[in-house]
């Protein structure tokens, strides 16, 4: 195509014009509602508890995948349950800001014992320290147990353990937690509603 | 079709009309003031929702942190300190975008559709329409948006746009734990902020009130103010916000003429040409020139 120096500038000026009125608010665009996507739609809604305090907030988490074999799951989003009595729904700054205790670097995944005279931290597995602690337990208890005071009373009493114990847990976690401590000798047993 | 929750009420530098025969329910958030303790539970809350995590800041002296709203801040905890009759009040506002009714970011807003008016009164940004021109923060009677470094559009407080859609209170509001932020019918908050208000007056403070300007046609976030006769004593919330007479100026007065101004030059550019035509040199004036100039 062939333009000359007064096309050229014809072509310009209306092009200009053009995109100026254009830009002037002339132009009739649609006003088309967009709605930002609700980000929970078909994510996994779970019951859980906040860790931090003894208040023991109850939260929702919500994870996506639908807990199908295939779907790996990964919490997205936490925020208060307000079916719970405790809280209603809402949270403290530390509740509210669950999940990136959730995904952070140092959250402790699973159990590690760090042996007597070292100064490292060794992953051990859950089998491995449920039976390691019973076996401590077992063998403080046998050691340590009074079973009669000085008058020849039976007391039972097992002073030299202690055992703290779930703020969070309701009554009958609570009520068996007693039971099995209280069973075994346990004087010294706090929860941590009191730190 | 969007979820009828949303219907769009107004948006920026369009001139179609919007649908407007669905009613929607008015939705407001109401901050008692006096019953926050500035534990910023929403601005966790706001972060955790929004996907936002802003850097973190340096201690300043005082409590506010981050110390003023960012891209990646959509509310600040303000702490304001004001001694009066040998008393020393802790006055702490959650600052953050007011959703007014008429809105100053909307209004200023060249950019078609980045800035949105939903039916419910939630006035929301569309990142993906912003040009970044930051008239928005000019156009707020608040000064509440913030131009994102990273992008280079423009961000504030969504009334959890996303939240609200589906029938749930936004985030903040979910997660106060002394229920200093409130969230349901505008209606309701008005009635809700009448009995803290009642409240407030019998417990000493007689010029205690709400806070919903008229000055941009009442408010989507408002406020219950132990001293409802100065608000600026709450970190310079304005008394009569409005927007500036710059904005309608601009887009009142200025946008119009310049129009005016093009469609007259077009216009007047075809009248030339039509009456006139183009401006050609006869052969006999050509030589003239060449005379004169050979001279």
């Amino acid at each position: 195509m062939q333009v000359n120096r007064r096309q050229f500038f014809k072509i310009c000026s209306a092009g200009l014009g053009g995109s100026s009125i254009a830009m002037l608010g002339y132009s009739p665009t649609a006003a088309l509602a967009e709605v930002r996507d609700y980000k929970l739609a078909r994510a996994t809604e779970t019951r859980n508890m906040c860790p931090y305090c003894s208040v023991s907030c109850g939260v929702l988490a919500y994870s996506i995948g639908d807990k199908s074999k295939n779907a790996k799951a990964e919490i997205i989003h936490m925020e208060g349950d307000p079916d719970n009595p405790v809280n209603r729904g809402t949270l403290c700054p530390k509740g509210a800001g669950l999940l990136d205790m959730v995904h952070s670097p140092n959250r402790l995944k699973y159990p590690e014992v760090r042996e007597a005279g070292s100064n490292e931290w060794k992953r051990i597995s859950w089998d491995e320290a449920i039976t390691r602690i019973t076996k401590h337990m077992k063998a403080d208890r046998d050691a340590n147990f009074i079973e009669k005071n000085a008058e020849g009373t039976t007391v039972n009493r097992w002073n030299t353990f202690g055992f703290l114990a779930s703020s969070a847990a309701a009554n009958e976690p609570g009520y068996l937690t007693s039971k099995v401590l209280r069973g075994l000798g346990v004087v010294a047993l706090d929860t941590q509603a009191r730190i | 079709m969007a979820l009828q929750s949303l219907d769009i009420k107004q948006r920026s530098a369009t001139t179609t009309p919007a649908p407007s025969v669905r009613q929607t329910t008015e939705v407001a958030k109401l901050i008692d003031v006096s019953a926050c303790i500035g534990c910023k539970a929403c601005q966790a809350a706001c972060m955790e929702w929004n996907d936002i995590r802003d850097e973190v800041g340096i201690n300043t002296g005082v409590y506010d942190n981050p110390v003023d709203l960012t891209a990646k801040s959509w509310t600040v905890m303000r702490f304001a300190e004001v001694e009066e009759g040998g008393r020393l009040q802790w006055l702490i506002r959650k600052d953050g975008c007011m959703h007014c009714a008429d809105p100053g970011c909307l209004k200023a807003c060249p950019a078609p559709g980045a800035i949105v008016q939903y039916a419910n009164g939630v006035v929301d940004f569309h990142q993906e329409n912003c040009i970044g021109c930051g008239y928005c923060v000019t156009g707020c009677p608040f000064n509440v948006p913030r131009i994102s470094k990273d992008d280079g559009k423009a961000y504030k407080c969504s009334l959890c746009s996303d939240r609200v859609a589906v029938g749930q209170a936004p985030a903040c509001a979910k997660a106060c734990p002394t229920g200093a932020i409130q969230y349901g019918s505008k209606s309701d908050m008005k009635d809700y902020a009448a009995k803290r208000i009642a409240d407030l007056n019998e417990r000493g403070f007689a010029k205690a009130g709400l806070y919903d300007p008229a000055g941009v046609g009442g408010t989507h976030v408002m406020y219950v103010l132990h001293h409802a006769d100065r608000p600026q004593l709450y970190n310079g919330l304005p008394a009569d916000p409005g927007i500036s007479p710059l904005v309608s100026l601009w887009k009142g007065f200025a946008k119009p003429l310049a129009s005016l101004a093009i469609g007259a030059v077009a216009l007047g550019s075809l009248f030339h040409y039509v009456m006139k035509g183009p401006n050609e040199v006869s052969k006999d004036m050509e030589k003239e020139v060449e005379k004169e100039t050979e001279q």
